[in-house]
């Protein structure tokens, strides 16, 4: 199995902490270095059309969408270690519910949000404020839906870790740990509790210590 | 008597998108509960015990309640595995090329269809402005590109995860429909000879239609 990322990307990350739920590591990491526009060169086009990192290799199928490589991680390896999708239908459902929830609520406040104070200044841009705020100000709306949510559900799907958690994980890292602007989740009690809970788990300490080692 | 019930209203793409996947499974016995978006039925107390965000859909299986209609797809995909349209292909391979572009479709198609729709058809009903021409151009620009890779994809492939119909496909239907017949931004697609074909193919299907007939009745409901 091939991934081709870079270890501090975010959605290269998602599927590399989702390998390592999986106790899977018999992958190799092939770097597709976006500073120098690898992601755009014809033959990785071939793998990706839309240009975009990260890429599966497994044997003779490709894949691209980290959620999508995520999903086929968690069952190709289902026999082995965590179970990302809980135990019967309707736990599966719930999964699926936050997982569509993190794509369509959750990332589209906190992208451009990491964009912002992280990426941007990368490349010597400074940060837009209006973009700032007005994300800010929607995140921590989103938040209170959450708080309300994990004061009564120790993760998003139930009472167990699931995809829907680990999928949060590679933004929010990037906001709290990364830009320092963590507040509108340490702000919250139980959804602190959920980010310290998840944020601790052997897996993404092993995958944050790789990405920030090669930022 | 079956126990389903979807609550939302048919002008709403996300809650079609919900019916079709239902009629593609051959599933007709549900309820579609009304909750109007133009009266803020979606903010009642009641409602968002059902779905904390105030949006519809919300799916309701006996006591079993899930919201966001890509996994209430998944959901009633699975459940009834055993007819209608084989949702998920045959294989793993299958499986996972399906949950690729329906990966595409949230994060690269729906986001820019949806703003272009939005803009056109939606700004000044619900905020009571004027179309931003300059949101509607970027839009446009972003999703003629990533429809390009569409172009590509379907000259190789009937259909968006190979050579059978999916909930890839499936998914893109309803807010495709209102770029096409609401917005009126058709040329995104019959300038795309490929494109083109499989939009006529995917919204020809009889789940689709069906469902423009209760989008239709939904209309003359006032």
């Amino acid at each position: 199995m091939k991934v081709y990322g870079m270890p501090y990307s975010t959605c290269t990350v998602r599927v590399l902490t989702t390998l390592a739920e999986k106790d899977e590591e018999g992958y190799e990491i092939v770097p597709i270095d976006l500073q120098v526009g690898a992601h755009k060169s014809p033959e990785f086009l071939k793998l990706q059309p839309f240009g975009a990192i990260p890429v599966l290799q497994d044997g003779n199928l490709t894949l691209f969408e980290s959620r999508a490589i995520a999903r086929y991680v968690a069952e190709k390896f289902e026999g082995k270690g965590t179970a990302l999708f809980g135990k019967t239908v309707e736990e599966r459902a719930l999964v699926n519910q936050w997982l569509e929830v993190e794509s369509h609520s959750f990332n589209p406040l906190i992208e451009p949000l990491v964009v912002q104070l992280v990426f941007a200044p990368m490349r010597g841009k400074e940060p837009v404020e209006s973009v700032v705020k007005d994300h800010t100000y929607k995140l921590e709306k989103l938040l209170d839906i959450y708080e309300a949510h994990l004061s009564e559900n120790k993760y998003l799907a139930g009472d167990f870790f699931s995809l829907a958690d680990l999928s949060h994980i590679p933004y929010a890292f990037y906001l709290i740990n990364v830009a320092k602007k963590g507040a509108p989740f340490t702000s919250r009690k139980h959804v602190n509790a959920w980010w310290e809970d998840i944020s601790s788990r052997p897996a993404w300490k092993k995958v944050a210590a790789l990405a920030l080692t090669k930022e | 008597m079956s126990s389903l019930k979807v609550y939302g209203k048919p002008y709403s793409a996300n809650v079609t998108r919900v019916l079709t996947t239902l009629a593609e499974k051959n599933v007709d016995d549900y309820k579609l509960v009304p909750i109007d978006l133009l009266t803020g039925a979606n903010k009642t107390p009641e409602y968002l015990k059902l779905q904390p965000f105030g949006q519809i859909p919300a799916f309701q299986d006996g006591d079993f309640t899930l919201y966001e209609s890509r996994a209430i797809a998944r959901y009633i995909s699975d459940k009834y595995e055993g007819q209608g349209t084989a949702l998920f292909g045959k294989t793993e391979r299958e499986k996972a090329l399906v949950n690729q572009w329906l990966e595409v479709e949230s994060q690269n198609y729906n986001p820019s269809a949806r703003k272009i729709v939005f803009e056109c058809v939606f700004a000044q009903i619900l905020e009571g402005r004027p179309t931003n021409e300059a949101v509607v151009k970027e839009q446009l620009e972003k999703l003629g590109k990533i429809l390009d890779v569409y172009e590509a994809q379907l000259t190789h492939h009937k259909y968006l995860a190979g050579d059978f119909f999916s909930l890839a496909d499936l998914a893109h239907i309803p807010v495709t429909n209102n770029l096409i017949n609401v917005a009126k931004k058709g040329e995104l697609f019959s300038s795309r000879k490929h494109l083109n074909a499989w939009w006529e193919d995917i919204s020809s299907r009889p789940s689709w239609q069906k469902v423009l007939q209760i989008i239709q009745a939904g209309q003359q409901q006032k």
